[in-house]
């Protein structure tokens, strides 16, 4: 017997709905990072779709060149995009503090550039694939569809490393630290924490998040030189429609567009590229702040 | 001061004429032509970034659209030259209308992010829609004649129009910056509540200049269409509304000529990398991360600032 959801198969359905899951994971990470790094630089990290690519670069090389597993490369892929994003952090940005946020934004556009046209120049735009892992070859039948192991992975994964960080971030003594910067970092400087360091070390975190997430894509998606880039716009829609005030809101705003867009391919397949940016259109008419966001 | 600015700027301005009438006979007309129409791109994007202080990364959707409907117009409805322009200018200031009545309810790097997301609507539907033919573009489009007189698949008319066209909106938009209009839009730039508190309607006149930004850029899109006799999608891609930022930067951001020098600049860089594959995207990163650093005023800027500062420093 076939189950129907207003003339679509169940199956379909489900199916569209796991992989609007797994973007909608992606988007909670990517826009989390950008939202961490918005909150105490007060820039908006251009090169964070790039910083994902060279993740899933980091990933590759060294699985290819140094036959580093997995496990390990999920741990030292984000590793050395954090480290280059501290690098970064302390070489340029941190000249631009006193400036309009916008030339962070072009400034880290260019950068944004270069890395692309780099890995374009070395691995070309044909993608490469990284192997699924062996253990998670394969996958479960679940009666109403087929769930691929490593797939149900992505979500467990991204979702957890997206509660962590909420968790230290609203409940822990590091948290608070990290808010009172936000708020005022002058005041907090005052009481002795070295706001600089913590500035430079957020930076890296968000930027390594970036890296982790690119590490999860690497063998769902082909690894390409311009993987990040069209997703970073997307990814953008998402940070407006969520606002960058709260760092749950932005991950419930991920997943959930990530959801809804899984939902048209399904109704309505041409719209599926757009749809994100509707919405966005929406809330600006609704509610300009976006739907987490306070008024700055 | 005023008196020294103005004549500087009619040099300026007739240095300009003559380059533009004897430099057909040194370079090549169809590399001029492009200029033309990217210095005109910039100049619009700079009425916008460098008068109002709004920094849109969705530009080249007006540029673009505007080219797919005036290829549209001439080939497949057979309409002259001008009305084809005409009619991609009226549907880029549309858009300009409803994407900038969208954006400007947020400010600062919000709205970068919101008209490049909007851009990549449009990007969408130059893929999908029917007329644009896809990956393809819309190719072979005829250039025709102008008001049944002027034949313009001769290079030389076609350059001589393109020149009159880029002409005449510098000069739209040097009338723009130096009216009143143009006043409040520098006071918006400086302090938005301060403009807001006099009175000013700062939203009304935010949207007035995005939309004016929008019509020039398809006036420059749709021509440059004509040029090359091709719409394609490398115009509505992200990649070219991040191209005329860095002319707008690498020029001068809020200078009169500025935009123009930076999209020589950068029109003469791609076209000599053109053979070197990803280099263009690399060298092009690396121009904007030098002009941020260390060049944030731009070419024409920093002259201007040796020029402003220059007596006081012999005296001292």
């Amino acid at each position: 017997m076939m189950i129907q959801v207003f003339g679509v198969p169940i199956q379909a359905l489900l199916g569209q709905l796991l992989i609007g899951l797994i973007n909608g994971s992606f988007y909670a990470i990517l826009s989390l990072g950008l939202a961490i790094i918005f909150g105490l630089l007060n820039i908006i990290n251009f090169t964070h779709g790039a910083q994902y690519m060279l993740g899933a670069f980091a990933a590759w090389m060294s699985l290819t060149y140094l036959g580093v597993n997995y496990w390990v490369g999920l741990i030292l892929a984000p590793l050395i995009v954090g480290a280059f994003g501290i690098l970064m952090e302390r070489l340029m940005l941190r000249r631009l503090y006193h400036l309009d946020h916008l030339y962070g934004l072009l400034l880290t556009f260019g950068l944004a550039l270069v890395l692309e046209g780099v890995f374009r120049q070395l691995y070309g735009v044909s993608g490469l694939s990284y192997t699924i892992p062996d253990i998670f070859q394969g996958g479960v039948n679940l009666g109403f569809m087929f769930l691929p192991y490593y797939r149900a992975w992505v979500i467990v994964a991204s979702l957890t490393v997206c509660f962590a960080t909420w968790f230290v971030i609203e409940r822990t003594k590091l948290g608070a630290y990290l808010r009172a910067a936000t708020e005022n970092p002058e005041l907090l400087q005052a009481f002795g924490v070295n706001v600089p360091l913590m500035i430079t070390l957020t930076f890296g975190y968000g930027v390594a998040l970036a890296g982790f997430a690119g590490v999860l894509a690497a063998p769902i998606y082909q690894v390409t030189p311009v993987m990040g880039s069209n997703l970073i716009i997307v990814v953008f829609a998402v940070v407006v429609i969520g606002g960058m005030g709260s760092i749950l809101g932005s991950i419930v705003t991920g997943i959930a567009l990530g959801l809804i867009e899984g939902m048209t391919k399904v109704f309505y397949p041409e719209a599926s590229g757009v749809v994100v940016f509707v919405i966005m259109a929406l809330v600006l008419l609704l509610r300009p702040a976006g739907l987490f966001g306070r008024e700055k | 001061m005023i008196a020294r600015g103005k004549n500087s700027l009619l040099i300026g301005a007739a240095l300009m004429l003559v380059i533009l009438l004897i430099a057909p006979h040194l370079f090549y007309p169809v590399f001029l032509m492009k200029v033309l129409c990217f210095a005109l791109f910039a100049c619009a994007f700079n009425l916008l970034l460098g008068y109002v202080g709004l920094l849109s990364f969705g530009h080249a959707a007006f540029f673009g659209s505007a080219g797919y409907i005036t290829a549209h117009m001439v080939k497949a409805l057979d309409f002259n030259p001008v009305a084809g322009i005409l009619c991609g200018v009226v549907v880029s200031s549309l858009l300009g209308l409803v994407i900038g009545w969208l954006a400007i309810r947020r400010s600062g790097i919000y709205f970068a992010m919101i008209t490049l997301g909007f851009a990549q609507v449009i990007y969408f539907l130059s893929l999908q829609l029917k007329f644009t033919g896809g990956e393809d573009g819309i190719q072979g489009v005829p250039r025709g004649t102008l008001f049944g007189l002027v034949d313009l698949t001769d290079t030389m008319s076609m350059y001589y129009f393109v020149m009159v066209i880029f002409l005449c909106g510098f000069w739209l938009i040097y009338r723009t910056i130096n009216s009143p209009f143009g006043q409040v839009l520098k006071a918006i730039r400086e302090n938005e509540p301060r403009a807001r508190s006099l009175g000013y309607d700062t939203d009304r006149f935010k949207l007035m200049a995005f939309v004016i930004s929008a019509a020039l850029s398809g006036l420059a899109g749709g021509t440059k269409s004509l040029v090359f006799q091709l719409a394609s999608l490398t115009d509505v891609n992200w990649h070219m509304s991040g191209e005329v930022v860095l002319m707008t930067l690498l020029g001068g951001m809020g200078t009169i000529f500025g935009p123009a020098i930076g999209a020589l600049l950068v029109v003469t860089l791609n076209n000599y990398l053109a053979g070197f594959g990803s280099w263009v995207t690399i060298i092009i990163g690396a121009i904007f991360v030098t002009c941020v650093l260390a060049f944030r005023r731009g070419i024409v800027g920093e002259i201007l600032e040796k020029v402003r500062t220059w007596p006081t420093r012999g005296k001292g």
